[in-house]
């Protein structure tokens, strides 16, 4: 759920998608963080995405959070030993945003217990771009992203931080019989992710870190549904980031758009 | 904030709009050779010479469509006659590579012209569509059939 491996929309389709995250807070509130999330496959080398970010923090309130940009180019035309997707997103959010799509820098949990009020009043402008590497090995993909984030302004650091996974089909041979619930349609992986500082003070203190097994539901008729629980690992994390998804891919998308746009000819 | 929201999505609809608009005229002006077979001949000696381990699998040919019908058909057609996006698979350029030829196409794509990487299918998934293709019937001109009767 946050470790990418290297494949991108197919060109032409829009998925779109619900996803989010239940986070338990030992100082404060616990929160639901919620994103619609459109990612649409402009090229079979270029996926372009849409974050639109909120969130629910019990006992406080219900605030948009901001939006993101996110885009992905694969680097190599073939397939390879291992397989670099180049990850660029440019960020506008508010300090209340929880959704917790990455980890970097120092985040913690104590960032979270400030009220909505008051944490709404500070604006995030970032970018952040990613290496997205990944590898297929005997049905199972391992991937590796490492990533760097810098804040709009020249006087806040570069923040660093990483999501490695790996997750396989549950079967990797396709059922004769189309089903919904044919073991193909499932697979379940394990990820880490978490924070590692920025160039003032790189390394792992002051950092939150997760172990976040993952199981996805993918229907032949498109839909998909996501399920992982992310466990902090160090008193820094939340105990609990309870995530899921659900999203719809519709094919054709593109030049389904663009026939409404040029009328019948 | 509904501005926002408004213009956030008109921006995203109007990017895929240009897009599709780039693309259809490309086709029109004839600038766009992804219908072509060229990328079978790339594959390496290696590639080409490997057999298809579940050639004698009977369940391979139907997990195979299956498959098929939910990623390929889209752009090939539903019996793989060719589309908009794809082209015919029914042709003796596919019919008549080795079942190496078409695995080393499948899981490597065409990503310049389109086609992506189905690399993310399990190795045992990517022959099932091999087996699959292989049943397809081959598109017979219309001249040739005649003079073949």
């Amino acid at each position: 759920m946050v470790t990418y491996d290297h494949y991108l929309e197919e060109p032409g389709s829009l998925e779109v998608a619900y996803f989010s995250t239940l986070g338990t807070q030992r100082a404060g509130h616990d929160f639901h963080a919620g994103w619609l999330e459109l990612e649409y496959g402009v090229k079979a080398w270029w996926t372009t995405e849409l974050y639109l970010d909120g969130q629910t923090t019990f006992h406080d309130s219900t605030v948009f959070t901001g939006f993101r940009w996110e885009n992905r180019f694969r680097l190599l035309q073939r397939e390879h030993f291992i397989n670099p997707v180049l990850y660029i997103e440019y960020e506008q959010i508010s300090e209340a945003d929880r959704i917790m799509k990455e980890i970097e820098g120092h985040d913690v949990e104590a960032d979270h217990a400030v009220p909505n009020a008051e944490a709404r009043q500070g604006h995030n402008h970032e970018l952040e771009l990613k290496l997205l590497l990944s590898k297929n090995f005997k049905g199972w993909n391992v991937a590796v992203n490492p990533l760097a984030t810098k804040p709009l302004l020249p006087s806040v650091p570069w923040e660093f931080g990483y999501a490695v996974g790996a997750s396989r089909p549950l079967a990797l041979k396709a059922s004769a019989q189309k089903c919904n619930f044919c073991r193909e349609n499932f697979s379940a992986g394990i990820e880490m992710y978490g924070g590692l500082g920025d160039t003032v003070s790189p390394g792992l203190h002051e950092t939150s870190h997760y172990l976040a097994p993952a199981v996805a539901w993918s229907l032949p008729s498109g839909w998909s549904l996501r399920v992982s629980p992310g466990f902090g690992l160090n008193d820094n994390s939340h105990r609990l980031l309870m995530r899921w998804g659900v999203s719809r891919e519709f094919s054709g998308f593109g030049e389904m758009v663009g026939k409404l746009f040029r009328g019948r000819q | 904030m509904k501005a926002l929201f408004l213009g956030l999505g008109a921006l995203f609809l109007g990017t895929v709009v240009a897009l599709a608009q780039a693309d259809r005229s490309k086709a029109r002006n004839g600038g766009d050779a992804r219908f072509d077979y060229a990328e079978l001949s790339k594959a390496p000696e290696k590639a080409r010479a490997r057999q298809n381990p579940l050639a004698a699998d009977e369940t391979a040919v139907a997990g195979g469509r299956n498959l098929f019908e939910r990623h390929c058909a889209e752009c090939h057609g539903e019996s793989g006659e060719g589309g908009k996006k794809g082209p015919s698979l029914v042709v003796p350029e596919v019919q008549d590579a080795s079942p190496g030829t078409v695995f080393w196409v499948l899981t490597n794509g065409v990503v310049r012209r389109g086609m992506p990487v189905w690399s993310k299918l399990p190795e045992a998934q990517r022959w099932q569509l091999v087996s699959y293709l292989r049943t397809l019937k081959i598109d017979t001109p219309p001249a040739a059939a005649s003079a073949a009767k």
